[in-house]
């Protein structure tokens, strides 16, 4: 752990680059810094003179840093985390959660390997907490559909809440659908026969 | 035959044409192939996710199918190209400021790169005498035709790349809107985005890739050349279904399904429109609606375009070397011969006619002596720069 290093983030998602800033502060890098601009990236590369660069590989900018790697451009080479490849199972890792690292030539690895350890765990807590809001979002919209399809049975039938969803269900049940799926072809009708 | 999957990366650009046709029209599946296509968003992603064997093939840039196996700019792994999946393609299109600044300044007809790239020298002369900022221009990848493209240009009006203007990398996709922004002056990319930023009326095409080179290797299938020996028969059935979505692609009757075929969200996702006439090579040059047209601007696997030419890897190494990307050696040079494979596509396609409007070297290049593979450095002799006018 060497919290002197100097860490850039380039994500264009604000939420996870917020996780991963806040998850490398815990862990006690102060330099971390996140650009969000594309346009002038490689100059704002250059004058914060990073140690390790993380970026997300959904990023089309990654091509850019390629060019760092010219023997052109008289500044700090980085090199990607990728080239060493003695550790083919963190590299996997990394491709999966969907994050790249560069690395200043001549830092060791060992050096930032907790950095990109810590950037798979946030990374793929990111995306679980995104797969899990979808999720919720779906359930959310499913529950108001049963609902709206459960009052249109209970005002077109005159029954109660409990019988109405329990028509819903043995209809499902019945045409092997999901209740939402059923729920959404009453509302439709409904909708058609206003 | 046995059922195989495959995971194969491509970027959404037209020259992957007979990669997507081969999957989506079932050129792979009559083979016994499941194709899971990957659309990627960077050059990087798709080298390493080759690489580390995420893909097993990819549309890959060719200069960085030869750098992966040279282990140039980053890890060294030898990559194997048993087919060409497009020659050409490429344009350098310039700002409507910067056009009418080289037409104030050129000794002749604009369409002429020699003229354009004099006129080039001098409009960058008269900015630093000016003490204006340098011109600055994008290019997809540091190897890529389109960067030896824009160099090979520059150079030949005695504007050094690295000194006299700034080159930079520029996705593509960030292309046009860079150009509307004035963050560039120009920039040397592939079909279709020069042809969208004349749409949008922000930029010129000032000369097509073939202006430049006449026979520039663009983009390869890649594999990794231990997956080429190890999975043998599934790669010779793989090429088998590019062939046949090759010839259906260059099928004039099937252009229309071609261009709405490649025109969906998930494949390239341009309009319909300018696909089709990218591939039939007429390409609207000014806003006004003024068109040029050029049957060679994009070769996908005919005229003999598809089979690898191991020349095309050494001009593609040159370049390398003339830019100070890799040093000369003929190991080297060896290497990045080998990385083209005319053997595996000789075994599952036959033999394919000889081309009819190659040039005597292969390449065609707009200036300097024929290529010639086996003495790059005298060839690069050849082309040393004039002195600039500084």
């Amino acid at each position: 752990m060497d919290p002197a290093l100097k860490i850039v983030i380039v994500d264009e998602n604000p939420i996870r680059a917020a996780i991963l800033a806040d998850g490398l502060r815990e862990a006690g890098y102060v330099h971390v810094t996140r650009i969000e601009e594309t346009a002038s990236l490689l100059v704002r590369i250059y004058s914060l003179d990073p140690d390790v660069i993380l970026i997300d590989l959904e990023n089309p900018s990654r091509d850019v840093l390629a060019q760092m790697f010219q023997v052109s451009r008289a500044v700090k080479r980085p090199i990607a985390m990728f080239v060493d490849q003695s550790d083919a199972a963190a590299i996997e890792a990394a491709v999966d959660a969907g994050v790249s690292a560069y690395i200043v030539d001549g830092l060791k690895k060992e050096r930032i390997k907790n950095i990109l350890d810590l950037c798979i765990l946030r990374f793929n807590a990111f995306a679980r907490l995104t797969g899990e809001l979808e999720r919720a979002q779906t359930a959310l919209s499913e529950r108001k559909l049963i609902d709206r399809a459960k009052g249109i049975l209970m005002k077109m039938k005159n029954i109660g809440e409990a019988d109405a969803y329990a028509m819903l269900r043995k209809t499902a049940m019945n045409e092997n659908r999901k209740i939402a799926e059923v729920a959404q072809s009453l509302v439709t009708a409904a909708e058609l026969l206003k | 035959m046995n059922e195989a999957n495959l995971r194969v990366g491509f970027i959404p650009l037209i020259d992957a044409a007979a990669l997507l046709v081969a999957v989506d029209k079932g050129f792979a599946a009559t083979e016994g192939l499941t194709v899971d296509l990957v659309r990627e968003v960077s050059w990087s992603n798709v080298r390493d996710k080759l690489n580390i064997g995420v893909f097993d093939a990819a549309h890959l840039l060719a200069p960085l199918a030869v750098a992966s196996s040279l282990g140039v700019g980053h890890v060294k792994v030898a990559l194997a190209a048993p087919f060409m999946l497009g020659l050409n393609g490429n344009a350098i299109t310039v700002s409507p400021a910067l056009y009418d600044a080289l037409s104030a300044a050129a000794d002749g007809k604009l369409e002429d790169p020699k003229i354009s790239a004099q006129a080039l020298a001098r409009v960058v002369t008269a900015r630093r005498r000016a003490g204006e900022e340098a011109l600055t221009f994008g290019m997809t990848f540091p190897f890529s035709t389109h960067n030896y493209q824009i160099r090979l240009w520059m150079a030949a009006g005695g504007v050094d790349p690295d000194q006299d203007v700034r080159l930079v990398v520029l996705p593509p996709p960030y292309m046009v809107d860079s150009l509307s922004r004035r963050q560039v002056d120009g920039f040397c990319v592939g079909a279709p985005w020069n042809s969208i930023a004349v749409e949008f009326g922000v930029g010129r095409i000032l000369h097509f890739g073939c202006d430049i080179v006449a026979r520039a290797p663009e983009k390869v299938l890649a594999v990794r050349a231990a997956w080429a020996d190890n999975r043998h028969d599934v790669l010779e059935r793989f090429l088998c279904a590019l062939g046949g979505a090759a010839a259906f692609v260059n099928d004039p009757a099937h252009v229309e399904e071609v261009a709405k075929l490649l025109a969906a969200p998930g494949r390239v996702g341009v309009s319909a429109d300018i696909i089709q006439r990218t591939l039939k090579g007429t390409l609207h040059t000014a806003p006004n609606g003024v068109s040029r047209g050029n049957s060679d601007y994009i070769l996908i696997a005919r005229d003999g375009a598809a089979r690898p030419d191991p020349v095309h890897a050494a001009w593609l190494y040159a370049q390398m070397v003339r830019w100070n990307q890799a040093p000369l050696s003929s190991e080297l040079l060896a290497a990045a011969e080998a990385c083209f494979r005319p053997d595996l596509y000789d075994a599952a396609l036959g033999e394919t006619e000889k081309s009819q409007s190659a040039p005597p070297d292969g390449i065609g290049a707009f200036v300097g002596p024929p290529f010639e593979a086996h003495d790059i450095a005298g060839h690069l002799a050849g082309l040393k720069v004039p002195v600039p006018m500084r």
